[in-house]
């Protein structure tokens, strides 16, 4: 089997861990290797949360500049910021739902212009699905779900090789019951949006 | 029941590497553990607090790093299994105790695992702690994935036995933050009281005890030396004659290297596992089919080195290298990519990297720096001290320590000046005030007082320095994820069978000649208590007391109703430019406040010339 590599970026409270477990989780079941791991600075400070998840035979746990397969950005500039993990034939997907940096409120720095965003990530990679990801989570009844409906469509571009079934009995597993509901119905909107982004 | 203690063995889960820690640990039969909490390796001792409550096992949070290894020290000498977890630099406050413990041994098992933080993603330096094994003359063991360090931890236990001295365990971010797929094993039975048997001769240090057990552990460097050798966790992958010497996560970057180079039958690697003492014959018979050798290891030359001077021993001629200019750094990280890189550049391997986008286009993206949450009561005092001294007119040398509060080096607030380690603020605030003229103000955490702040107190006191001690006592161990230290009244966690130290008396006995207790949040009193204290001649010391924004959350104290900017507000922006607030942020020009991100702690609200911002009115959903 080949590799696949994938980048998670989000920022601190916006979930990437638990997507990213959820993913590992999806994996044992598929009974598929998988090794990852996780940079959290200060995330519950407002810092920037990467995960890189490897799936296949490979012991590596890190990616290198150039060597994702699936860019997966929680937050539309901070997926801009993570680009140079992607080449030529990568995939991305980003959540459009800015959460702006306190220095931008500040009055240090600019926040980029989600078109420009856009088009600079289309022209690099093969592909860009690009939605609100935040206005879906709303729509499923949990503003925290971001994390489920990417997740979704990640599931949708069908790069990893497991099921939607695998993905699903996995966030059984690791989400609470309480949210189980209204996190599958994110999921659900997520691989939507994927399928229409075409 | 705590997934850790799952007794299912064959079961397969997925662990974080510092879950697979305390599991393998587990699995070893250690029943009595001890930390002092340090990034990357807190997750490992979270997980035995949390099992402690639900077992048998002993678990303490330790003041410091050298108290944790004195507990353990003590119980594995008793015949008790035992654990010692800590950062890297923790090792060094540690390196008293561990230099002569390597000397008096061991019982029972007791391992002292140490976190390396290559590329400090949060840490002050990056250093080495391999040399410790050098150092101490103990052994050490490194694992290179999730799995591994599970599973070498009861071989840990059973090598520090066999050779009844302690066993170093050393790991690096990446293991300890990096999951995987671990497969259960047998849990050993806990053994947790032990016996003592009183040997002075071999116990007490004294240099006449000390000259015979220096030979001991001279004997015991050799005899680990040979079990090194036949070590599981020292072996070689593939064939050919050329030749790769890594450890811990450079092998995993060597293994996928070697597969995407199609090169695994040309180059033979010698993975080290158990690297000290180093397996002098298999390296130097790895050396003898080589005709080319790389080592790949992050941080400093160790293995390097040492495989340069067997090479010489055994009148060896074939080319080595590992760190240089050309090739590998003793900075920050290595990379699959740059590994790979650098095997096909040395080796002569043709290789078509796959090249990263060209992002020289894209804009400036704001940074995302990590900054004191919003209501964090730190920033109420930066804000407040920074202000007396305005008031004063004094100019002012502020002397920081390790904890959230580091973070108010940061513009506004810049109240960070000079920073070396745990407990350096108050012990280098008395030099900068007996050189300088400036007024010394000092920062330190009630985690970082207690761990190393006193003595330097203390030493302040006897010496009759002339500085004024910041306590910022926020009830918890913050920035490493809220663990408790000897101030915490744990009751509050629901945990019986604990004391409690209060920094205000420790402080008054010392003696400090000034003392105020100051809250934070009250902004017009605090500075008027803090402009006296630094008005002090001699040592005064401030406690700021008020419970961390973040902790409150966690432990669901009752809510502040979050505030608001009213249209009284004639935009002059004080409270953005003297506090940055997270929760403030522009909208049309004008400055709101996010009443999801607002604690409500009103220090905004007092700093406002003109009266502008007060409560909402509805009270804020719970989050
Ligand atoms: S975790 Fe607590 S101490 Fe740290 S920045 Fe947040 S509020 Fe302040
Ligand atoms: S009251 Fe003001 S300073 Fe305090 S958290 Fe709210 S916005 Fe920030």
């Amino acid at each position: 089997m080949d590799v696949t590599r994938v980048i998670i970026v989000a920022v601190g409270g916006q979930g990437n861990l638990l997507a990213s477990s959820v993913l590992g989780e999806a994996a044992l079941l598929a009974g598929m290797p998988m090794q990852m791991s996780e940079i959290h600075g200060m995330a519950q400070r407002g810092g920037v949360v990467e995960s890189a998840l490897i799936f296949g035979e490979a012991r590596s746990t890190i990616i290198s500049d150039g060597e994702a397969d699936l860019l997966v950005g929680f937050e539309p500039a901070e997926t801009l910021r993570a680009v140079q993990k992607c080449n030529a034939d990568s995939v991305v997907i980003t959540n459009l739902a800015p959460l702006m940096p306190f220095t931008v409120n500040i009055g240090k720095g600019v926040y980029p212009d989600l078109a420009q965003l856009q088009d600079l990530i289309r022209k690099k990679t093969a592909r860009l699905i690009a939605f609100n990801a935040a206005k879906l989570a709303n729509e499923a009844g949990n503003p925290l779900a971001v994390n489920m409906v990417l997740l979704g469509a990640l599931t949708q571009v069908d790069i990893l090789p497991f099921s939607v079934d695998n993905v699903k009995e996995a966030m059984g597993r690791k989400t609470k019951q309480q949210f189980l509901e209204s996190n599958l119905k994110a999921f659900d909107l997520g691989f939507r949006a994927a399928e229409q982004a075409g | 029941m705590h997934k850790l203690l799952t007794d299912n063995p064959g079961e397969k889960m997925l662990l974080l590497g510092n879950e697979a820690i305390a599991r393998g640990a587990i699995e070893a039969g250690v029943a009595f553990t001890s930390t002092y909490p340090g990034t990357p390796s807190s997750e490992i001792t979270l997980n035995f607090f949390q099992m402690s409550q639900e077992s048998d096992l002993y678990f303490e949070y330790s003041t410091n790093e050298k108290v944790a290894l004195e507990v353990s020290a003590a119980a594995a000498n008793c015949g008790v299994r035992s654990m010692a977890v800590m950062k890297h630099v923790g090792l060094n406050v540690a390196a008293d105790a561990l230099m002569t413990l390597a000397y008096v041994g061991v019982k029972a098992g007791l391992v002292v695992l140490s976190a390396d933080d290559p590329f400090m993603f949060s840490s002050q330096n990056e250093q080495d702690n391999r040399y410790y094994a050098k150092l101490s003359g103990l052994p050490m063991l490194e694992p290179s994935s999730v799995p591994e360090a599970m599973e070498m931890l009861p071989y840990a236990f059973d090598l520090s036995e066999q050779l009844q001295e302690p066993v170093l365990f050393r790991t690096t971010t990446r293991i300890n933050h990096s999951s995987g797929f671990v497969t259960l094993g047998k849990i050993r039975e806990r053994r947790t009281k032990g016996e003592f048997t009183k040997d002075p001769l071999n116990l007490v240090t004294v240099p006449a005890v000390s000259r015979n057990l220096h030979v001991k552990l001279l004997k015991n460097i050799d005899a680990a030396r040979g079990i090194a050798e036949s070590s599981p966790y020292n072996f070689i992958d593939g064939s050919g004659r050329l030749g790769i010497i890594c450890n811990g996560v450079s092998y995993n970057y060597v293994s996928d290297a070697l597969k995407d180079l199609g090169a695994a039958d040309r180059i033979k690697v010698l993975r080290i596992g158990f690297s000290h003492p180093l397996p002098e014959a298999l390296i130097k018979d790895f050396l003898q089919g080589c005709e080319k050798v790389l080592v790949v290891e992050e941080g400093e030359p160790y293995m390097e080195e040492a495989v340069k001077a067997f090479a010489q021993e055994a009148q060896l001629t074939v080319p080595i290298r590992g760190k240089s200019k050309e090739l590998f750094s003793r900075l920050y990280e290595y990379d699959p990519a740059m590994v790979k890189g650098n095997i096909a550049a040395y080796f002569d391997i043709p290789w078509e990297p796959k090249t990263a986008v060209d992002a020289s286009d894209v804009p400036a993206i704001p940074q995302r720096p990590p900054t004191l949450c919003a209501g964090c009561s730190h920033r109420a005092t930066f804000y407040e001290v920074r202000k007396a001294a305005e008031a004063l007119g004094v100019e002012t040398i502020y002397p920081t320590d390790i904890g959230c509060y580091t973070l108010g080096l940061l513009p506004p607030l810049s109240a960070a000046d000079f920073l070396i380690c745990m407990g350096s603020s108050v012990g280098t605030a008395g030099g900068f005030s007996k050189v300088t003229d400036k007024k010394v103000i000092a920062f330190i955490g009630d985690s970082t007082f207690f761990h190393a702040g006193v003595a330097g107190l203390v030493n302040a006191v006897f010496n009759n320095h002339d500085l004024t001690l910041v306590i910022l006592d926020n009830g918890t161990t913050a920035m490493t994820g809220h663990q408790p230290h000897p101030g915490v009244d744990m009751q509050r966690l629901n945990l019986d069978g604990y004391g409690q130290v209060s920094i205000e008396a420790v402080v008054r006995a010392v003696g400090a000649s000034h003392v105020t207790v100051i809250k934070p949040y009250k902004v017009k009193k605090s500075i008027e208590a803090i402009k006296e204290a630094i008005t002090h001649k001699g040592v005064s010391v401030i406690i700021s007391q008020e419970v961390c924004a973040l902790y409150a959350r966690v432990l669901k104290l009752p809510k502040r109703k979050p505030f608001q900017i009213t249209d009284r507000c004639k935009n002059r922006r004080d409270c953005m430019s003297d506090l940055a607030c997270p929760a403030f942020y522009v909208w049309n020009e004008r400055i709101k406040i996010d009443p999801v991100l607002c604690t409500g702690c009103a220090l905004c609200a007092q700093i406002c010339p003109e009266n502008a911002i007060s409560p909402l009115k509805k009270k804020k959903e719970t989050v």
